[in-house]
C-alpha cells in the first residue's frame, strides 16, 4: 500500500495555499507535516482525506487516482480533524458503536482499551474534559481500523501520559504495516518519521 | 444498507434523547393552531372553513422551525465530513437524514393534528383527510426543506434565509393538501389532490438527494 502526490497545488478563495506539492508515503512509515499557520497544513491533510478538491495535481492510491476510485481509497484511510465528531448526547462508547456500525467494523472494546477510556465509556460526552473528548475521538482509528491515518494536531489537548500513549499506538500501527500522516506543532520525538516542511514550499499569490 | 439504518437510528435516537426540539415543534404547532379559534372567533363554521388551511400553514411553519437541524449539527461537530469518508454515498447520507427528520419532528405533528382538527370542528370526513393529505404531502417539507438546510448550513444565523428559500417551494403541497381536505369534507373525491401530492412527494424523493449533496459537497470545502 502506498499513498503518492504529485505536484498538488491548492487555492481557496483565490488565495495560493500552496503548490507544486511532492509527497509519497508507504506502509511503515510516518510523515509529519510541519509549516507555520496559514501554511496549508490543514488544508493539505483535508485534500488528502477526500475533503477539499485541489486546484491540480494527483493523488494516488496503490498506483490508482483516488479521483477515479475514491470509495476504494476512503475505505482505507481514517481522518482525525479539528473537530471531535462526537455527539455529546451520545457516550463514548455509544458514538464509538455508532461509528464502528456505519464503517462496517468492530472493535469498539478494544479501542476504549487502547485509550484508557473504559472508566468514562459510558458518561455523556458533554460532561468529559477537552482531552477525554480528543481520546474519544482519537479511538475511532482503533474502532474502525483502517491503514492510513490522517491526522491534523492529534494531541492537542492532550497531556503528555496520554501523549506518549498516542505515540505508542502510533507507532504500533505502522509497525503492523500502517502509515500515517500527521500535522502538528508539536514535536512528538518519532525517530522514524520523515518531514516535510510547508514553509519551504509556501508561496503567496502575487 | 447497515450504514444507512446505524445513520438513521443514530439520528432518531438523538432526536428522541435531546427531547426538547421535539417538544418546541409539537408545543408550536399545537399553540399556532389554537390562536386562530382567538383570533376569528368561536363561530364553528368558520373555524371547519379555515380548519385545513391553518392545519396545513401550522404544520409547515412548525417543521420550517426544525429544518437547520437536518445538517447543522453534524456539521459544526465535524461529524458530517467523518460521514462523507464513510462507505455511503452522500446521496443516502441525506436522505437518511431526511427520513429521520421526518419520523422524529413531522410525524408526531401528523399525530397530533386530528385532535386539533376537532377542535376547529372539522368534519369527521376532513380529519381523515387530513391525517393521509399530511402522510402523503410533508415528506416534501423533509426533502425540499433538506436542500435548503444544506445551502444555508455554513452560515450563521441562516434560519431567515432557509425560511425565504424554502417556504416558496412549499406552496404547491400546502395548496394541494388543503384542497384535497376540503374536497373530503364537500364529499367530493380527493383521489386528484393526493395523486398530486403523492406526485410532489416522488418527484422531490427523486430531485432533493442530489440537490442536497451537491450543496453538502460545497459546504464541506
Amino acid at each position: 500500500m502506498s499513498l503518492h502526490v504529485q505536484s498538488l497545488t491548492c487555492i481557496r478563495q483565490d488565495r495560493l495555499i500552496f503548490k507544486s506539492v511532492e509527497l509519497s508515503l508507504s506502509s511503515g512509515e510516518i510523515l509529519w507535516v510541519k509549516g507555520r499557520n496559514g501554511a496549508g497544513k490543514s488544508s493539505l491533510l483535508r485534500i488528502l482525506a477526500g475533503l477539499l478538491k485541489p486546484a491540480s495535481g494527483i493523488v494516488s492510491w496503490d498506483g490508482t487516482d483516488v479521483e477515479q476510485e475514491p470509495e476504494q481509497y476512503q475505505q482505507n484511510l481514517r481522518y482525525v480533524g479539528h473537530q471531535d465528531a462526537l455527539k455529546t448526547a451520545y457516550t463514548a462508547r455509544e458514538n464509538l458503536n455508532f461509528w464502528s456500525q456505519y464503517t462496517g467494523t468492530n472493535n469498539v472494546a478494544a479501542a476504549l482499551e487502547a485509550f484508557q477510556l473504559q472508566t468514562i465509556a459510558d458518561h455523556p460526552v458533554r460532561i468529559l474534559s477537552a482531552g477525554q473528548k480528543k481520546r474519544s475521538n482519537l479511538a475511532r482509528l482503533i474502532a474502525c481500523p483502517a491503514p492510513l491515518w490522517i491526522l491534523d494536531e492529534p494531541v492537542s489537548s492532550l497531556d503528555t501520559d496520554y501523549i506518549d500513549l498516542f505515540k505508542n499506538l502510533l507507532e504500533t500501527h505502522v509497525k503492523a504495516g500502517g502509515m500515517a500522516l500527521l500535522a502538528t506543532h508539536q514535536d512528538l520525538g518519532l525517530q522514524s518519521a520523515r518531514h516535510l516542511d510547508l514553509n519551504d514550499i509556501w508561496q503567496v499569490a502575487g | 444498507m447497515n450504514s444507512f439504518l446505524a445513520l438513521l437510528m443514530r439520528d432518531m435516537r438523538l432526536a428522541y434523547r435531546q427531547g426538547s426540539a421535539l417538544t418546541m415543534t409539537l408545543s408550536f404547532f399545537v399553540i399556532a393552531v389554537t390562536l386562530f379559534p382567538l383570533g376569528v372567533g368561536p363561530e364553528l363554521n368558520v373555524l371547519a372553513r379555515i380548519g385545513p388551511g391553518v392545519l396545513w400553514v401550522g404544520a409547515l411553519l412548525a417543521c420550517l422551525l426544525t429544518l437547520d437541524r437536518i445538517f447543522q449539527a453534524d456539521y459544526e461537530d465535524g461529524t458530517l465530513e467523518q460521514l462523507l469518508m464513510g462507505p455511503l454515498p452522500i446521496e443516502f447520507i441525506v436522505l437518511a437524514k431526511i427520513m429521520a427528520h421526518w419520523i422524529t419532528s413531522v410525524l408526531p405533528l401528523i399525530i397530533v393534528s386530528p385532535i386539533l382538527a376537532i377542535s376547529l370542528n372539522l368534519h369527521s370526513d376532513g380529519i381523515w383527510a387530513m391525517v393521509i393529505s399530511l402522510l402523503i404531502g410533508t415528506p416534501v417539507l423533509s426533502l425540499i426543506g433538506a436542500v435548503g438546510g444544506a445551502l444555508t448550513v455554513a452560515m450563521r444565523r441562516g434560519g431567515v434565509l432557509l425560511s425565504l428559500l424554502v417556504l416558496p417551494l412549499y406552496i404547491p403541497v400546502l395548496i394541494f393538501g388543503v384542497a384535497s381536505v376540503e374536497a373530503a369534507v364537500a364529499l367530493l373525491p380527493m383521489g386528484p389532490h393526493l395523486m398530486l401530492l403523492g406526485g410532489l412527494s416522488l418527484g422531490a424523493l427523486v430531485v432533493c438527494p442530489f440537490a442536497a449533496a451537491a450543496a453538502l459537497r460545497l459546504a464541506v470545502e
